[in-house]
């Protein structure tokens, strides 16, 4: 059975092309473009990954949704896909112990990535 | 309250103790600073041990004599000149040699006390000393802060123009790879959102424009008798076909000329600012009504639209760079998130004042205010 990808972005360009993207590795897709849209998705379905945009109705609405997705289903793996740091130098270290308490992603990608370093980098998290 | 570390080098016991009873119950209050400025006084015999304490205790004004057992006071006052370290050095001396006096302001010297001095005369030298400390330290502080908020926006503005972009290029790949085959209408319609997309852009560069030419401070220029309601006249008709494309009728409910100084060029912005805000955020069939009115010491103008209206914790937000208030009735309106930044900055070059008063579902007005005495 197909695995089932989340995508969440308020920009509808970005949503559009990455939801063609993910489609062509050979996955399902649910969109959402926000937070709040987001929140109502995982009440009735678990995927089996998301990919979430950064800053959306708030600055940090993708480290919000991370959390509230990892307390209802812990295991399941979460991208921010953001084009915060290249621009502003901040970076998030996950691996760090400190920042592993509260930011709850798996991995950070920048936007720009190319479509063959995604696919390898969803595959690596859903162990295929 | 805050504390200056105060540093009293010299060889004679009765000059360190004499300036720490001095030191002990004053302090300096002055109108700038929030608060006042007390004294901790540390004292060291020798210039030698003075290096060691200033390395540790980083103080912030040095009491020094130049007359030591060892190293002498100058010598004290090259290492800190040499160091970069931020501190005040004051050379107290009893036989300050013209050369002494030149070299040691040379290198750094704020002032001189000469030995032996009074209570009165340590106190107002440091009283001098500290306001100019406090002012040259807020300074700095205000540079740095003011180098953040650049920061901040050139981050921002990277993002915002960084993400049509990457759109853009996104759907040239598809098309370039001919992702959706034969399907024409697929690839028509990423022409349309690239070209959306590229309007976006434009609108926001010409925003920053405007913005680029208020922030060089250049005063407001251009000073002539201006009629407001013409201008207002001008942007109704300009915005017309936006408004009749979104069903959306504008009236100007004033008809008398309002006239007041100012440079046509901002009042325009002004004008066209809160007019197409107005039709963009409203709802079809809405109505946008434009009022000018000239009372007793002010000048107001005022736009009112029946549209989707703000929250009270949206309106707070409102007039800050780049903020667009993002929620389900907006995520398909574009805008550069300036517009209402640079009208504010305008408004303020005149003294004037904006108000907003909105309800969510029911509409918002923006008021400008001009005063005129």
């Amino acid at each position: 059975m197909k695995k089932t990808v989340l995508i969440v972005d308020d920009d509808m360009d970005y949503l559009f092309q990455m939801k063609l993207k993910v489609e062509q590795f050979g996955f399902e897709t649910i969109t959402a473009d926000g937070q709040k849209e987001a929140e109502l998705i995982i009440e009735s379905v678990k995927p089996d990954l998301a990919i979430l945009d950064l800053m959306m109705e708030s600055d940090d609405s993708g480290f919000i949704l991370a959390y509230r997705i990892k307390r209802k289903y812990p295991d399941v793996p979460i991208i921010i896909a953001t084009a915060v740091t290249a621009e502003t130098g901040m970076s998030f270290n996950i691996n760090s112990d400190e920042s592993q308490q509260w930011i709850k992603a798996d991995l950070f990608l920048d936007k720009g990535i190319r479509a063959d370093q995604l696919q390898r980098e969803i595959n690596k998290l859903l162990k295929i | 309250m805050a504390e200056y570390k105060v540093l009293v080098v010299d060889d004679e016991l009765g000059i360190r103790m004499g300036t720490r009873r001095i030191l002990q119950n004053f302090r300096v209050d002055y109108p700038f600073m929030d608060e006042h400025i007390e004294y901790i006084v540390l004292e060291a015999p020798t210039g030698e041990e003075a290096i060691e304490i200033i390395d540790r205790e980083m103080p912030d004004i040095i009491l020094l004599d130049n007359k030591l057992p060892g190293i002498q006071g100058i010598e004290v006052l090259e290492y800190v000149k040499k160091k970069l370290y931020d501190i005040v050095v004051v050379m107290i001396t009893s036989y300050a040699s013209l050369e002494l006096a030149v070299k040691a302001t040379r290198d750094g010297a704020y002032d001189f006390i000469p030995k032996p001095f009074t209570p009165q005369e340590l106190r107002s030298s440091l009283e001098n000393i500290t306001k100019q400390l406090f002012l040259k330290r807020m300074t700095q502080k205000m540079n740095k802060e003011g180098k953040q908020i650049r920061f901040q926006f050139l981050s921002v503005l990277s993002h915002e123009l960084k993400a049509p972009l990457n759109a853009i290029e996104g759907y040239l790949k598809i098309m370039d790879d001919r992702q959706f085959g034969d399907n024409i209408q697929a690839y028509q319609e990423m022409i349309n959102r690239s070209m959306e997309r590229v309007t976006g852009m434009r609108s926001l560069i010409m925003d920053l424009l405007d913005l680029t030419k208020i922030e060089s401070g250049t005063p407001v220029q251009n000073l002539q008798k201006v009629d407001l309601t013409s201008i207002a006249k001008i942007s109704v008709d300009t915005l017309r076909p936006y408004a009749i494309q979104k069903d959306v009728d504008i009236y100007l409910n004033t008809k008398e000329a309002v006239v007041m100084d100012a440079d046509p060029k901002e009042i325009e912005i002004i004008l066209n600012n809160l007019i197409s805000n107005a039709v963009k955020y409203n709802k079809q069939g809405g109505r946008v009504d434009i009022f000018i009115k000239k009372e007793d010491n002010a000048i107001k103008i005022s736009v009112s639209d029946s549209g989707i209206g703000m929250t009270e914790e949206e309106t707070t937000r409102l007039f800050q760079d780049f903020v667009r208030i993002k929620n389900q009735k907006t995520k398909n309106i574009t805008g550069s998130g300036l517009g209402l930044s640079i009208l504010k900055k305008i408004v303020e070059m005149y003294h004037g004042d904006i108000e907003v008063q909105s309800k969510p579902d029911q509409g918002s007005t923006f008021t400008v205010i001009f005063p005129q005495d």
